[in-house]
């Protein structure tokens, strides 16, 4: 495949970014989308021009460093997966493809197409600790948790922070990431004990750290790579009423 | 207290409050029109008209309803403005269609709509009714029951536009509606897969019944006249 890039390049926080246009030739139709912008960046290393900044780290999926707003869409035109798992037979011999870092007052550029994403770590940060027993390994279903219950907590849980989110919502809202991350321990009985301070502190630290407000519009939950459910949405709010409803 | 109400999720605790506040009364407010269309005499409205004027619990319920305007217009600005900060370098290409509805993205778009339609519409009666009064208003009077009916439909009769102008208000509110009504309830908190699915049917159902109420009227007075 031969392809058009039309990519972000920003020389670091400070400066003035603006879109560079290359042109990439004979790219496998198997190979993933990071491994096209690997080989864009040889070429650049070859041209002795320098290489293009993005995240990356376990390209299988899971850990949530990738990123990338690709064709005005977070993580690229297919369902349910991130920017490692995009392969190339997605696009078309020919194309023009925009390639943009996540854009969000929450996440200044750092470079080219990493932003800084640490606003997300500050506010699981300020959700703080669990109370838990010390000592051995508890035995199995010693805690009773309704298969229905665990199986939403896992799903919440299943959030790999990458920040689609904000990237897609047109108010830049993290309101998926922090309702996924409340929800997770509020469905569990380990979570209980800090549920009101934890959904407060959290909400509390998501508003400071510039965040939008979320107007319910749904789109995070159509782009979020892991399809994270607006119920959770639901469930912070309701966390969060309950939450100042006490004393 | 003060704390909740500046938390991003306490704004919109009082956006969606006040949303659903103002949804009770345009239902009541379409049921009081509805009467135009049920008893062409004029009679039954202006009983209707003249009743909500006298009553009691309407006139403590009146300032209770110019708050909850307030609140919602007040409230929809200042999350609007805040949201406006939020992407200070904006997307060179953004596909936004497939994810979200139309309205949900544009409802303080809707919202400005909305208003400006009601200022056109208070102007057009209410004020007239309440404050400055109108020879049609006394004209064929009932002792103390005014002819509302004969101000309102000699002001669809005689104005075509006026007609265009309240089609185009219902529709916009119509498709504000159409994505609040979940969205409130979504905000309180009292939502998930089941009632997202149950609310959403109830939200289309509710917002064609009033904006397709406030749409037809006037169609109504206008076609019949012209009959």
């Amino acid at each position: 495949m031969d392809l058009t890039l039309k990519v972000w390049r920003q020389d670091n926080a400070k400066a003035k970014g603006r879109f560079e246009n290359y042109q990439i030739k004979n790219i496998s139709p198997d190979s993933s989308f990071l491994e096209m912008i690997d080989e864009l960046n040889e070429q650049l290393i070859q041209e002795d021009k320098e290489p293009v900044a993005f995240d990356h780290d376990c390209r299988e999926g899971i850990c949530g460093m990738c990123s990338l707003f690709i064709n005005g869409r977070a993580h690229g035109p297919d369902e349910e997966i991130t920017t490692c798992q995009l392969h190339m037979r997605k696009f078309k011999d020919g194309d023009t493809i925009v390639i943009e870092p996540w854009r969000a007052n929450g996440f200044p550029v750092i470079k080219d197409l990493m932003v800084d994403r640490q606003a997300f770590d500050k506010i699981l940060q300020s959700g703080g600790f669990i109370s838990a027993n010390t000592g051995n390994a508890p035995d199995a279903n010693a805690i009773p948790i309704g298969k229905d219950k665990a199986e939403e907590s896992m799903d919440a849980a299943a959030c790999i922070g990458c920040g689609a989110c904000v990237a897609t919502c047109k108010n830049s809202s993290a309101m998926l990431f922090v309702s996924s991350k409340v929800s997770q321990l509020a469905l569990l009985p380990q979570g209980k004990h800090e549920a009101v301070r934890r959904a407060k502190a959290m909400v509390d630290k998501m508003d400071e750290l510039g965040f939008g407000h979320c107007t319910n519009t749904g789109a995070c939950e159509v782009e979020c790579p892991k399809g994270i459910s607006l119920d959770h949405i639901s469930r912070l709010n309701r966390e969060f009423l309950l939450a100042n409803l006490k004393p | 207290m003060s704390s909740f109400l500046n938390s991003s999720i306490g704004k919109k605790f009082l956006m969606s409050l006040s949303g659903l506040f103002l949804l009770s009364f345009l239902l009541v407010h379409l049921i009081l029109n509805s009467f135009i269309l049920f008893d062409n005499t004029g009679e039954l409205f202006n009983q209707a008209a003249h009743f909500m004027a006298a009553n009691p619990i309407i006139k403590v319920v009146e300032p209770v309803l110019a708050i909850g305007f307030i609140l919602h217009i007040l409230y929809a600005i200042i999350l609007t403005l805040h949201n406006l900060t939020t992407r200070p370098v904006g997307y060179n290409k953004q596909k936004q269609a497939h994810a979200s509805s139309w309205s949900s993205r544009n409802m303080f778009v809707l919202g400005l709509v909305v208003l400006t339609f009601l200022v056109i519409h208070v102007a057009n009666f209410f004020w007239k009714i309440k404050f400055t009064g109108h020879e049609l208003l006394e004209h064929g009077m009932v002792g103390e029951v005014e002819n509302t009916y004969l101000l309102v439909t000699t002001f669809f009769i005689d104005w075509w536009w006026i007609v265009a102008v309240y089609v185009i208000g219902s529709v916009a509110l119509g498709l504000h509606l159409y994505h609040s009504i979940w969205a409130a309830f979504q905000t309180l908190g009292l939502s998930n897969q089941l009632w997202r699915r149950r609310l959403n049917r109830f939200g289309l159902l509710v917002s064609i019944l009033i904006a397709g109420g406030f749409a037809v009227i006037p169609l109504w007075v206008k076609i019949s006249s012209l009959l």
